[in-house]
């Protein structure tokens, strides 16, 4: 009796909650991929259809232009040409500062994991106030001694400057990873008379290479994002994409079709390596943040 | 006793490269930022050099732009960490149940916080545009404004606009949180509680959320140091106006810094945010340590 009352009801109640998902999952799909379609369609709109009162979202002829200009302009004081060169320089920044920060970084951040040593808990909680640091805080000091060794707007100072608040980054969430890999292994391998240098490099690091992959990543999107420092040190031949985007934004005859495409192009990279590697992203960013 | 000194050697033997790294570039800024702070380095000052004791921090203090500064970054900090955490929790609730599509809606949540700042901070400024702008030419579309508005230079408008940005671009990362500890939880106990009879609101008030409490909790704390550092976005979008109205404690630093060139009252603003940094990152590990006690 009260069975078959409650099943229409239930059904009834499912379907509404179906409908309401249904809803949010339409208005969540258009508020996350709107603004980003906006942004393509306004990198190959013509700016004529740009600066049209009333604006019209659906453009009669669109124009992939400013696309070629990027890959192709050859004079120094093009936006495409300027573009081109901050992407490379980026690219360059990142990939070195991803690869050094992970052998430095893990290595230290197995130690903090593994051995017992005096003073582990304040050196981690130093590390973990560096990463934390306000660059403010060493900048113009920082300014002043790149100036006077003649280290501004090159590559590889920077590289060394990204280092200083990636590599603690990487200690700290990587120290959340090892924390939870099973001790077994190592001990088994140190019983069988492996040396802790060979238990460290055949037996844990195949283990841990999953946390490896996702600090990883994440220290490559934290080096394309970097922008505070970029603005400062660098003017010409270091300077990366997000600066470079920043000053398309302030010129006085603001090209919006410009600036979208360098948008876009400047979140090619890190989006895709995101989707792509979704699974590790949010892996890392959850060890760094809830220890399990 | 021996073993413990060899792990010792075997410890500083593989930290001491990220040590010397990190710490040979930071140690010798972060001093001469704090004399900066104590010795007058302000560049176009009459009293260069000299020794000034607590002055710039009274000065700071009691003068000026600190306080105003120092409420807008609040304002900033608290209302987007308010709207990530919130939002933040209601898609991943969202999320977490099964329709068909989800999968699609939980891949392409990551799509934003992939997105670099200032990217975030370009694209927002043209939709927001307060002449060729498409929200302008939707919202009058549709009536709902009769004028094309400036939104961006409307100071009673502006930093809600850059709270606006920065909340579609974070809020995903909530989301993430979120979802991995929704997806952590035991199935069984909101299966029986289901058939207790227990409502949608009551599963959610007796069970999702205390046990979501840790998860929020570091968003929160997290999220709080992160906005208090903010700089790209408002560099981006509003360089601090329009009439201060966007100008944070980071930002006034930064031009305190390199446009008035004022090295000492920007090293000391410098150390004020260090320090409200160093007071939440010891809230943070505090939380971690109860987190992973219960």
């Amino acid at each position: 009796m009260t069975e078959r009352r409650l099943k229409p009801h239930m059904s009834r109640s499912k379907r509404n909650q179906r409908i309401v998902e249904y809803i949010f999952g339409v208005i969540l799909a258009i508020g996350v991929l709107a603004p980003v379609l906006w942004m393509f369609l306004t990198s190959i709109m013509y700016p004529k259809d740009l600066t049209a009162k009333p604006l019209s979202l659906i453009p009669s002829s669109v124009t992939f232009s400013r696309y070629a200009e990027v890959f192709s302009s050859t004079s120094a004081s093009d936006s495409g040409y300027i573009f081109r060169a901050a992407m490379k320089n980026s690219l360059i920044i990142a990939v070195f500062v991803t690869l050094l920060s992970l052998v430095i970084g893990t290595l230290a951040a197995y130690a903090f994991a593994r051995l017992r040593f005096r003073g582990r808990g304040v050196l981690m909680l130093l590390i973990l106030f560096t990463y934390m640091l306000p660059p403010a805080a060493l900048v113009i000091p920082l300014y002043r001694i790149y100036n006077s060794l003649g280290l501004l707007d090159k590559k590889w100072p920077m590289v060394i400057l990204y280092l200083s608040f990636i590599i603690p980054f990487i200690i700290w969430v990587m120290q959340g990873f090892f924390g939870s890999i099973s001790k077994s292994y190592e001990e088994a391998a140190q019983i069988d008379g492996a040396t802790r240098f060979q238990t460290l490099l055949y037996i844990f690091f195949p283990i841990a290479r999953p946390g490896a992959i996702a600090t990883g990543i994440l220290a490559f999107l934290m080096s394309w994002d970097e922008f505070f420092y970029s603005l400062i040190f660098t003017t010409q031949n270091a300077k990366t994409i997000p600066v470079a985007i920043a000053e398309f934004n302030g010129k006085f005859t603001i090209d919006y079709g410009m600036i979208s495409v360098a948008g876009i192009l400047g979140s090619l990279i890190p989006v895709l390596i995101t989707l792509i590697f979704q699974k590790y992203i949010v892996m890392g960013m959850t060890a760094g943040g809830v220890k399990e | 006793m021996k073993l413990q000194k060899s792990e010792g050697r075997y410890a500083a033997a593989l930290i001491s490269p990220a040590l010397i790294v990190v710490f040979g570039i930071i140690v010798a800024p972060i001093l001469a930022t704090l004399v900066y702070s104590v010795v007058n380095n302000n560049m176009l000052s009459s009293q260069y050099g000299q020794f000034m004791g607590l002055h710039f921090y009274i000065k700071a203090l009691t003068s000026g732009d600190f306080w105003p500064d120092l409420g807008r970054t609040l304002y900033y900090t608290i209302f987007s960490t308010v709207i990530e955490t919130f939002g933040g929790l209601l898609i991943a609730l969202l999320l977490n149940e099964k329709f068909p599509g989800v999968k699609f809606l939980r891949g392409i949540i990551i799509i934003p916080w992939a997105i670099p700042t200032v990217v975030n901070g370009s694209l927002w400024k043209l939709i927001f545009n307060g002449e060729y702008g498409v929200l302008n030419a939707i919202l009058t579309k549709l009536h709902l404004f009769a004028t094309y508005q400036s939104w961006l230079g409307d100071p009673k408008t502006a930093m809600n606009v850059v709270i606006a940005a920065d909340a579609w671009k974070m809020t995903p990362l909530a989301v993430i949180f979120f979802l991995a500890a929704l997806q952590g939880f035991d199935r069984a106990t909101y299966e029986a509680a289901m058939v207790d009879g227990a409502s949608v609101f009551r599963r959610f008030f007796s069970l999702t959320l205390p046990n979501l409490k840790p998860t929020i909790l570091i968003i929160v704390v997290m999220r709080t140091v992160e906005k208090f550092k903010a700089f790209d976005i408002f560099y981006l979008m509003t360089r601090g106006g329009p009439a201060d109205a966007t100008k944070t404690l980071m930002y006034d630093t930064y031009l305190e810094a390199f446009t008035n060139l004022n090295y000492s009252d920007a090293a000391t603003y410098a150390y004020l945010i260090a320090l409200i940094v160093a007071l939440l990152t010891l809230l943070y590990v505090n939380i971690m340590k109860r987190g992973d006690e219960e």
